[in-house]
């Protein structure tokens, strides 16, 4: 069975900036696919090469068995798209919305009415078809580009930051609603995220940064590779905590989000030893299993929060200097 | 469960069955029913953004409403004021705001086309561009379709003003009216084209007003649309016949005199046509030129928005 999507050596430049820095994948039929890392990593570029928005530098991209580049439009048929930023005509109504989509996609006139139906009660939205974008929540009308994105039923659908800016109760729910989806279409997702606890909704995950695919694998996979648990302890002197870390026990530890943060093997039989060998008073201690953001660290060696904070300048740049299209 | 539960369990189970065959059916249907792009699909595509535009200017009634206002200014206002001093150079029979009636008819449109080409910026500004264009049709197909939407609407708004014809004593021919809604149709395409050829380039919806202040008014004033294009200063003569916006005033008032009983000697007077160097530019060469301008910015239009990054 041909992938759903199948990357090689994939590059984009843009001036003096790598955006992406050649990167393989493949996405299976039917998969769900996490694309991890900070803002500014590479995410977004990749996404608009896949769905034919930006021509790639070198290198090459197939989306439902076909070459972005030179079989454009027969990908287009074959994905939808949900994007960070709104898409919607906020003067039309939801159904006017769709109206428009449909005749733009040539989704046949006597399929519309049902499938119309049959997307718009999937996200819930079917009650609220004649009102007006512009009175819809955020969260509505992230269902209504969902429902959308559905409607000429995509082999792939696109999912940039779906729930980005939206308020965590909206977030749980537009994930209930792409779990519903999986279930109900036989579809491929490809997404970005920078929220960990999301990326574990998918089957398969890369983590990118700095426009780098740095590992790819299941999320379990991903965390069972790490074997380490996290220790975060908040201490009266941080520096003095982590070189006596270094001393006592031999362990590298690094301040993130504000606390010493370090990795050991079964980290609840290590806590009884911190407390009675370390010299420095300990106020808080946490330990938990390996996260997927663990497993970002690891990788990469800072938290996702870390390296937004890093990239965001670079990413900033790039929005001015190129704009939007 | 109780066995007389088992029946209605059963029926529930069916039609929950039915239900789900139904929608597998349907995304097994439309899969196999989403068309390869052929001709058709791009011109269902031009309809739907032209339907578009006709939507939200039938729900956007302000706009309407604003861009009228000038033009009534003009006729009525300045018509009726500088009427009585323009009076004494005027031939008998015909009224300032007769006079200027065309030129003020194309301004209705002038300023509504433009608007509506500037809904591209809107719409790239607040997303619904990438919306369409990375639909899998030909991007002529969705410039053809927002030209055709502005010039349709602005053309409607050339209609508000054409009833009140019978105000600047302007006849209700039924040919007359036909031509000028030909003419309108055909200025307001041209003018949308161009507008739409400048939101290609300028992304930001301030640049673009203030390109359009910039542009609107010497277009009008140097059109001939407030005086006759005949015995100006050689630098005027110049610039009126730059100004693409004279060769369409122009068949506009030679049609709106040709239905007016007044002598010939005042038509030389007041439409003495387009003159270049002393040649007397035809009609059909003047709309000819309208319309080729508008195509070839169509035609960059085109061009602008099927590059990629």
């Amino acid at each position: 069975m041909t992938p759903a999507i199948s990357v090689s050596q994939l590059t984009k430049r843009y001036g003096e900036i790598e955006a992406v820095r050649g990167i393989d994948f493949e996405v299976a039929a039917g998969e769900t696919f996490g694309f991890l890392g900070p803002n500014g990593a590479g995410k977004s570029t990749t996404i608009k090469i896949l769905c034919t928005l930006a021509d790639p530098t070198s290198g090459t991209a197939r989306v439902a068995g076909h070459d972005v580049v030179r079989e454009r439009d027969t990908v287009r048929r074959n994905i939808g798209l949900v994007f960070q930023d709104t898409t919607l005509d906020s003067y039309l109504t939801g159904e006017q919305n769709l109206r428009f989509h449909a005749d733009l996609y040539g989704v046949p006139k006597a399929a519309f009415a049902p499938r119309m139906r049959q997307v718009l009660e999937m996200v819930g939205l079917w009650d609220r078809r004649g009102g007006v974008v512009a009175t819809y929540s955020g969260g509505m009308k992230r269902r209504l580009e969902i429902a959308r994105g559905l409607l000429h039923a995509p082999r792939v659908l696109f999912l940039d930051e779906p729930t980005v800016g939206l308020d965590p109760q909206t977030r749980v729910s537009i994930w209930e609603y792409v779990n519903e989806l999986k279930k109900r279409e036989d579809i491929t997702i490809f997404l970005t995220t920078h929220y960990m606890d999301e990326a574990e909704h998918c089957d398969r995950i890369a983590i990118i940064d700095h426009g780098k695919i740095v590992a790819i694998d299941t999320p379990e996979a991903l965390k069972a590779s790490i074997g380490k648990d996290r220790v975060q302890i908040s201490t009266a002197d941080d520096q003095a905590a982590m070189s006596s870390l270094a001393e006592v026990f031999g362990i590298e530890a690094a301040t993130h989000e504000g606390l010493v943060t370090f990795s050991v093997e079964s980290g609840e039989h290590f806590v009884p030893r911190l407390f009675a060998e370390m010299p420095v008073g300990i106020q808080s201690v946490s330990v938990s299993r390996p996260s997927l953001d663990d497993v970002f660290m690891s990788y990469t060696g800072k938290t996702i929060r870390d390296a937004e904070a890093t990239v965001g300048d670079r990413n900033r740049m790039i929005a001015t200097r190129f704009g939007r299209r | 469960m109780a066995t007389k539960d088992i029946p209605a369990a059963q029926d529930a189970i069916e039609a929950q069955d039915a239900l789900e065959a139904r929608e597998r059916d349907l995304t097994e249907l439309i899969r196999v029913a989403v068309p390869e792009r052929s001709l058709r699909a791009d011109l269902r595509a031009v309809s739907i953004v032209w339907r578009r535009e006709l939507i939200r200017f039938r729900t956007d009634r302000l706009r309407a409403v604003t861009s009228l206002v000038q033009p009534f200014l003009f006729l009525f206002v300045l018509g009726n004021g500088l009427g009585r001093l323009a009076s004494h150079g005027l031939p008998a029979g015909v009224d300032f705001e007769t006079f200027i009636y065309p030129g003020v008819l194309a301004m209705s449109v002038l300023f509504t086309s433009i608007f509506s080409a500037a809904s591209i910026v809107w719409d790239r500004e607040f997303g619904f561009l990438r919306e369409m264009l990375v639909a899998p049709v030909r991007r002529w197909a969705i410039v053809v379709g927002k030209c055709l939407g502005g010039a349709t609407v602005a053309t409607f708004q050339g209609f508000i003003f054409l009833a009140l014809a019978g105000v600047a004593h302007v006849p209700y021919n039924p040919v007359l009216l036909l031509t000028l809604v030909g003419e309108l149709l055909l200025l307001a395409f041209t003018l949308t084209a161009f507008g739409v050829m400048m939101a290609a380039r300028i992304k930001q919806i301030q640049a673009f007003m203030a390109l359009t202040q910039l542009l609107v008014l010497p277009l009008f004033f140097l059109s001939g649309a407030l005086y006759p294009l005949n015995g100006l200063p050689a630098w005027l003569t110049v610039l009126t016949r730059i100004d693409p916006l004279t060769y369409i005033v122009d068949p506009m008032r030679h049609a709106v005199f040709a239905h007016l009983s007044v002598s010939p000697l005042a038509v030389n007077a007041l439409s003495p046509g387009v003159t270049w160097d002393g040649w007397l530019v035809p009609i059909g060469l003047s709309v000819a030129m309208v319309a080729a301008i508008g195509l070839v910015m169509l035609a960059i239009a085109i061009a602008e928005f099927r590059k990629t990054e």
